[in-house]
């Protein structure tokens, strides 16, 4: 089995883009990256970390410190991270590393590295309001269970105050 | 000032999705203790799941559904913790970040609607121990539940982070523990107790998810449990929904049933577990009834 040191590559200079630490120190959650000295309790601590043999948080901290923005936004496992914030909880230097996780996925979505689950997520909030397609016989079913009828969304509205919003643009990418 | 014992209910997208069950019983068991549930006006889901690919878009719709109680003067009471973490969250940047609440506010300015921070956003844990408290609850109680042993699954989002989330200890959580405690059930420490089931990563890998649930299960059946009980409808699908597929895939046997909290107060309530929706449930709860009937 490849331990995780052994399946990293060498970091060439050209890879390091120096402004990037700076970049996502100034994207609320993500401030405090520079004050990571990387002692690990974050990957210690990480309920994904133990079962997953490519997720460590700390590592992900330090490529964003390094600069190596491609390799860091382009990697899937960015995307295992449950945002159970155990490791923002634990981290002794306030590092919030979970929201640094979110800033780096919202930059990654960005240059268009986004898991399909999430497209389909935002496609049915802005169809329905729900995150889920709720199908039509569970909705009717709610009045045999003697449950109230579900709240409505005014989806037009919705997309309205969303109008700023740079996800939106790949969900239009999407339904065409 | 918002209402006493008045709120918006807040039901989120997994609930009328597919965990009907935790509704019907947390109405009916509010309902009891007098609290009046107002259904929300207009809804959109809570923002949570847009988070990891745009942090304004989830800024945007929990500010959105805020605003829309604010109208109604009423506070929201929640079910699931993904929903009331990112509100409680929300309304708590809001109300401290002018800058912040002013770039959202526009985008709400053309739909009527606007952020003042005049609401709170409540669990229904919270609701049951900070607003009603643990003596009322307990004054409900008519057939106490003695002879079950359970174990409870918090969920990370009720937790954590602690900043925000901020009204049990993630560290060492006590608010759910004294709610079994009051139905008469004992409630069994077990290791690793509040750690994550592994739900969020469920649309992004197949594996890792039921990896965490199967050690959280192996963890509870190896103190005994009888039961677990939950206070999330994700957590919920991940122990009992998917528990048969965590058997096959792990060659495990657990047949531990999952209740909802408010099914557990139910019956100790009186009510009928056909009252409760325990048919909604996937792992057979014949145990239960068979350990409480042995009194």
């Amino acid at each position: 089995m490849a331990t995780v040191e052994t399946r990293q590559t060498l970091v060439k200079s050209s890879e390091i883009n120096k402004g990037f630490k700076y970049e996502i120190s100034k994207i609320p959650g993500g401030e405090k990256l520079l004050n990571c000295f990387q002692c690990g309790t974050c990957t210690s601590d990480c309920p994904i970390a133990r079962f997953s043999e490519t997720y460590r948080p700390r590592q992900i901290i330090r490529m964003a410190q390094l600069g190596l923005k491609d390799r860091v936004l382009s990697s899937d496992t960015l995307w295992l991270c449950a945002s159970c914030f155990t490791c923002t909880d634990h981290c002794p230097q306030d590092v919030e590393v979970a929201n640094v996780i979110r800033v780096l996925r919202n930059l990654a979505t960005q240059e268009g590295h986004i898991p399909e689950v999430f497209k389909e997520l935002g496609s049915s909030i802005l169809e329905s309001g729900y995150a889920y397609r709720i199908p039509e016989l569970r909705i009717k079913r709610r009045e045999a269970l003697g449950l109230p009828v579900l709240p409505k969304c005014n989806t037009k509205n919705l997309t309205k105050t969303l109008n700023s919003v740079h996800f939106l643009r790949f969900l239009e990418e999407k339904g065409k | 000032m918002a209402e006493k014992n008045r709120y918006l209910i807040f039901l989120g997208c997994a609930i009328p999705y597919r965990v009907a069950a935790y509704e019907i019983s947390a109405r009916r068991v509010l309902q009891k203790l007098g609290v009046e549930l107002v259904e929300m006006p207009e809804f959109n889901c809570c923002g949570l799941p847009m988070d990891p690919v745009d942090h304004e878009m989830m800024l945007i719709m929990a500010a959105r559904n805020l605003a829309v109680a604010e109208q109604r003067g009423l506070n929201i009471l929640t079910l699931c913790p993904g929903c009331s973490g990112t509100l409680r969250k929300v309304n708590k940047m809001l109300k401290e970040d002018k800058k912040l609440r002013e770039s959202i506010n526009t985008n709400l300015d053309g739909v009527g609607l606007e952020f003042s921070g005049s609401i709170e956003v409540k669990h229904l844990v919270q609701v049951l121990v900070e607003d009603l408290g643990l003596e009322k609850v307990k004054s409900s109680v008519v057939k106490p539940l003695t002879m079950l042993r359970v174990a409870e699954h918090n969920g990370c989002h009720v937790l954590r982070p602690k900043e925000s989330a901020g009204f049990d200890d993630p560290e060492d959580p006590k608010m759910l523990k004294s709610l079994i405690e009051v139905t008469g059930a004992t409630c069994l420490d077990y290791m690793d107790e509040s750690e994550c089931c592994g739900a969020p990563s469920v649309g992004v890998n197949n594996k890792i998810p039921l990896q965490l649930t199967r050690d959280k299960l192996n963890h509870i059946k190896n103190v005994g449990a009888q039961a677990l009980i939950t206070i999330c409808p994700f957590c919920h699908m991940m122990y009992d929904t998917n528990q048969g597929r965590i058997e096959k895939m792990f060659n495990e046997n657990y047949g531990v049933p999952v209740l909802h909290y408010p099914q557990l107060l139910g019956l100790a309530m009186g009510f009928s577990p056909e009252k409760l929706a325990f048919g909604e449930l996937r792992v057979d709860v014949s145990r239960i009834f068979s350990a409480q009937n042995s009194v």
